[in-house]
């Protein structure tokens, strides 16, 4: 290169340079209009899209929970109310390692590998950044206290609150009121989700379940302005939540209480009836279970062992327990004896102690076979077959009568038949048929079937809830009432099932006369020579202040649970009969009737009888102040309906 | 020593002399001055509703320009020569610092840019590149002929590499890419055959896939972020989405000033920095964009003027490559924001809250005027 003897051209490299900085200034514009393009792009033509997209993100369409119904029982006690509950969580975007968190949080409260298994397809689940994830649910005021003393050191964890379904009462009306549960998957298909978009319940058993949309109340929403964190700014437009109905049931809590009391640990089921509506005044099954554990979500262990308890405490026995009556069906069988004209009220046989069939060797014995020498109970009516609960003479009735009339005549007052008006999980028990037999095990009914159901044995079942209600229905003289829970509601209710039964208006007065006579002396003939008092004198009608009628039952258990699981003396124990009492009093107009079932309880009049005793002295422990309780259960009924009571 | 010269010139008005008093006594640019005034104001106020009406950190930004000011205005006094005669030495300073960065360097979100004097001060040596660069190019062009050839061009080449294979490492691509642009501009004002300049752009092109593969990841996920955001809308599409979010729902009036509801409830990330011209969007709508661009383009050409005025290669080269550096800046920000252009740590000239940047670009513009009111012969 001759280096040295170039010149630097000056006007040359100025005119290079001018031609240079001219194709810069052609770019220049071009980039500028690139830049003009795209937010003209963006602000004018894409405008109505980005304007949807940023409403999105800062507006967002909240459900507001509607608080659900109360539940309170006849005298205003409550028995099922909303209580705030606080669970723990997480936002990802402000903690600093989500690792180190969850191990620091595991040393503050108890944090197990399903809850942070749990916790994670939450988070995988989540909707916008900052969303706050719960790990752990229901924390107790100690863990609060804890986590609160911890929380500044690590950054992103809260304690949120949000009201829960509680149960003041616990065991002692879960079977009565059943409860509600965490919503699971399979839930989600068959309920409107966006109804129940302010919760995570749903009414699961019992009267929960039966008026849970009443008492589910309507979901709101509000339009909220928020942040990127999911603060809420500003509330811009709102539709209340509508609060669910509250529901006032005819029980009686301290009825309950008195009734569970005296069934004590003993397995068994108490139902009593208000007659003239057929109001459930208590509804208990021994044992029970504490339904908060439900609502809060009961972990697998608890749960196992109260679904595999050898005491079946999950199991409503009250309405869902199907047993043999035993004595306890007597009155009604007598009853059809008499409306059939089978009997008379003179009609007299001579009790040997047992019964048999023409041509058949099977020797149906009368329970006192043992006790009394002889044997028999003599020359019996209608009436001392009743009070003194003689087998023989039902045999042979319940034979004279046959199946078909035994069918027609104890179906009226609801034997095989469900006629629980709001109790969704109640069974319809059996009253075997010709046709049943036939369809169920496929053959003819033999005479010999007869003959136990006389005595409330054999192919006949009833649930406690079931006898009750029948015997409501005696008690009524034949005006047939279906029983319910509900008594009253803050809000209207939508027509419930409606009466499945007609009243039985064909019997005359003298029969319901003398079939209520006789239990009336089953509780209160005593004084009288040995093996003429009634089989519940001695246990309970001695020292009596009113009038009741009643009758005892005995009854063989339907089966037992067979397996290793359980040990021989426990299954001894199981092999004792049921005691069964029915009863309603005052006898001349009744408040109340009841049916006690001791599961393996022994005799009925000595065992059961003395438990409905308890029962109907508490409740008609004033029986002059009832007016004063009807007023006061008006009150309550009243200030429900203000909201102010919430 | 000009000014004795000027001040002979006969025939210059009254006028002339007034507007000219700034520009000769003190080497200042009226025009600049106003425009850069202009421009700083309008950004506090986008950037005061940006911080949510607080004035703690307008107060720290209007530091942070009196500061960058008297960096201009001394800039200014110091002659062209002296930065012709300095430039290799500030050059080698720079790689130095450089790859004093690479041993020492002081780590901020896994990458290591910058150095650090505990107590004393902190800063980025890239950052000085940004004018060092341009500088030591227009210094080797003024002593060639132009326009350069292949040989020169070669070693120009090296020149620029070498910062920005050091930047690049830290790792910081965003910076090394713009510095890379401001070497650049001065090789194809200096008169590189265009044949040159299309060879290189096309290899550039067939280049691109194999740049994928020295990528680091998040830088991978920047450029299919820039295709793509609603593939990660929670994580690394969140600010794109945002942002185009932000923009587009200002629409042409915008939402009105302290109106935006994706700046004010947070949805938009980095919205007082890199960001901010989200804001603006949203806010004051594509009039309010459009008002800035032209505040821009009018201070651009202002720079044009002076760079085409100026009266050697170094002068000329220097200038113009400041001038356009300066708005390649406005472009690459407002590209990334509004989804054109992956996203790089580039800050919206003047408006963005921050000091390196306004330092930066101040100095920028205190050469420009140096160079400009230092001339010897006014027309």
């Amino acid at each position: 290169m001759a280096e040295p003897l170039a010149l630097k051209d000056h006007s040359r490299e100025s005119q290079i340079f001018s031609d240079r900085i001219v194709v810069g200034c052609v770019l220049l514009a071009l980039l500028t209009l690139i830049l003009i393009a795209r937010m003209f792009y963006l602000q004018i033509i894409q405008h109505d899209v980005y304007t949807t997209l940023s409403d999105r993100n800062r507006i967002q369409l909240q459900p507001v929970a509607p608080i659900r119904g109360l539940i309170y029982d006849r005298h205003g006690e409550l028995i099922a109310d909303n209580v705030p509950s606080y669970s723990l969580t997480i936002t990802k975007e402000r903690v600093v390692d989500l690792e180190e968190t969850l191990a620091a949080l595991a040393t503050i409260v108890d944090v197990s590998a399903d809850d942070i298994k749990a916790f994670r397809r939450r988070l995988a689940r989540r909707q916008r950044p900052f969303e706050p994830v719960p790990l752990l649910f229901r924390l107790t005021p100690e863990e609060i206290a804890k986590i609160s003393v911890d929380r500044h050191a690590i950054p992103g964890v809260d304690v949120e609150a949000r009201l829960v379904r509680h149960y003041p009462l616990s065991a002692l009306m879960a079977h009565a009121v059943g409860s509600v549960r965490r919503i699971n998957e399979n839930d989600l298909q068959n309920i409107d989700v966006r109804a129940y978009s302010g919760t995570n319940h749903l009414g699961k058993v019992g009267v929960e379940r039966f008026y849970e949309d009443q008492l589910l109340g309507k979901v709101g929403n509000q339009q909220v302005e928020i942040n990127a964190r999911g603060r809420i700014m500003n509330v811009i437009d709102a539709t209340p939540s509508v609060p669910g109905a509250d529901l006032i049931l005819h029980v009686d809590a301290g009825l309950q209480r008195v009734a569970s009391a005296a069934l004590g640990a003993q397995r068994g089921a108490i139902v009593a009836i208000e007659p003239s509506t057929g109001g459930i005044l208590a509804l208990v099954s021994n044992p029970s279970y504490d339904p908060n554990l439900f609502v809060a979500g009961i972990d697998h262990a608890s749960y196992a062992a109260l679904r595999d308890s050898i005491d079946v405490p999950l199991f409503n026995r009250a309405i869902q327990g199907q047993y043999e009556p035993g004595s306890t069906i007597k009155p009604f069988i007598g009853l059809a004896g008499l409306v059939t004209g089978v009997i008379t009220p003179d009609y007299v046989i001579d009790d040997p102690g047992a019964y048999q069939l023409p041509n058949n060797s099977r020797l149906y014995r009368d329970w006192n076979w043992k006790i009394d020498g002889r044997g028999g109970h003599g020359l019996v009516n209608l009436q001392k077959a009743i009070y003194r609960s003689c087998n023989v003479f039902f045999y042979q009735l319940a034979v004279k009568l046959g199946i078909d009339r035994v069918y027609d005549h104890l179906s009226p007052f609801g034997f095989g038949i469900n006629t629980a008006v709001d109790l969704p999980e109640a069974r319809s028990g059996l009253l075997p048929s010709r046709e049943w037999k036939k369809r169920a095990r496929g053959e003819v009914w033999f005479p010999g079937d007869t003959v136990n159901i006389g005595i409330g044995q054999g192919d006949i079942l009833v649930t406690p809830l079931q006898l009750a209600t029948a015997v409501a229905i005696l008690a009524n003289r034949g005006k047939v009432v279906s029983p319910r829970m509900l008594k009253s509601s803050s809000q209207l209710m939508p027509d419930s099932k409606e009466q499945l039964l007609p009243d039985i208006d064909q019997i005359a007065a003298a029969y319901w006369d003398l079939i209520i006579e006789s239990m009336r002396m089953v509780v209160h003939r005593g004084d009288q020579e040995w093996g003429e008092n009634g089989t519940a004198w001695a246990y309970i009608g001695r020292d009596i202040s009113y009038q009741m009628a009643g009758k005892s039952g005995t009854a063989q258990i339907v089966e037992i649970a067979q397996g290793e699981l359980y040990d021989a003396d426990e299954l001894e124990e199981r092999q004792r009969k049921n005691a069964w009492f029915v009863a309603f009093a005052p006898l001349e107009k009744p408040t109340i009737a009841l049916a006690v079932m001791v599961e393996n309880g022994g005799g009925g009049s000595e065992f059961a009888a003395p438990i409905a005793r308890k029962v109907l002295d508490y409740y008609l422990r004033d029986y002059e102040s009832a007016s004063e309780l009807e007023m006061r259960a008006e009150l309550v009924s009243k200030s429900v309906q203000q909201p102010s009571l919430r | 020593m000009s000014n004795d010269f000027v001040r002979r010139l006969p025939g210059g008005s009254f006028s002339q002399s007034r507007y000219s008093w700034l520009s000769r006594k003190f080497h200042i640019d009226v025009i600049i001055l106003a425009l850069l005034v202009t421009i700083c104001s309008y950004g506090l106020v986008v950037l005061y509703s940006a911080v949510g009406r607080e004035s703690g950190p307008i107060v720290s930004q209007l530091f942070k320009l009196g500061v960058a000011s008297l960096v201009m205005i001394t800039m200014a006094q110091i002659p062209p020569v002296f930065y012709l005669r300095a430039a290799p030495w500030l050059y080698l300073l720079g790689i130095a610092l450089l790859i004093m960065v690479l041993f020492f360097g002081y780590e901020v979100n896994g990458s290591a840019r910058w150095l650090r004097i505990p107590g004393v001060i902190n800063f980025q040596p890239s950052e000085i590149m940004k004018l060092v660069v341009p500088m030591i190019l227009a210094w080797y062009f003024h002593e060639r002929h132009m326009p350069p050839k292949a040989k020169h061009l070669f070693w120009a080449a090296i020149m620029i590499a070498l910062p920005v294979v050091l930047i690049g490492v830290q790792p910081d691509l965003g910076t090394g890419l713009l510095i890379c642009a401001a070497g650049l501009l001065v090789i194809l004002l200096a008169g590189v055959p265009w044949r040159y300049v299309f060879s290189v752009m096309a290899l550039a092109v067939m280049a691109a896939p194999a740049l994928w593969f020295v990528m680091r990841d998040y830088q991978r996920q920047r450029v299919l972020m820039l295709f793509n955001p609603e593939s990660d809308p929670l994580g690394s599409g969140w600010n794109i989405i945002q942002s185009k979010t932000a923009i587009g729902s200002g629409g042409l009036f915008g939402k009105g000033l302290f109106q935006g509801t994706q700046s004010h409830l947070d949805f938009l990330p980095e919205s007082q920095t890199d960001f901010i011209i989200a804001v603006l969007a949203e806010e004051l709508g594509l009039i309010g964009v459009l008002a800035l661009l032209a505040l821009y383009i009018l201070l651009a050409a202002r720079g044009v003027v002076m760079a085409v005025e100026a009266q050697d290669t170094f002068g000329r080269l220097l200038s113009g490559s400041i001038v356009f550096t300066f708005f390649v800046y406005v472009f690459v920000n407002i590209g990334m924001v509004s989804g054109i252009l992956p996203v790089v740590g580039v800050p919206l000239p003047l408006v963005s809250f921050g000091g390196t940047s306004i330092l930066t670009l101040f100095a920028g513009f205190g050469i420009l005027m140096s160079i400009h009111s230092h001339r010897r012969i006014t027309l």
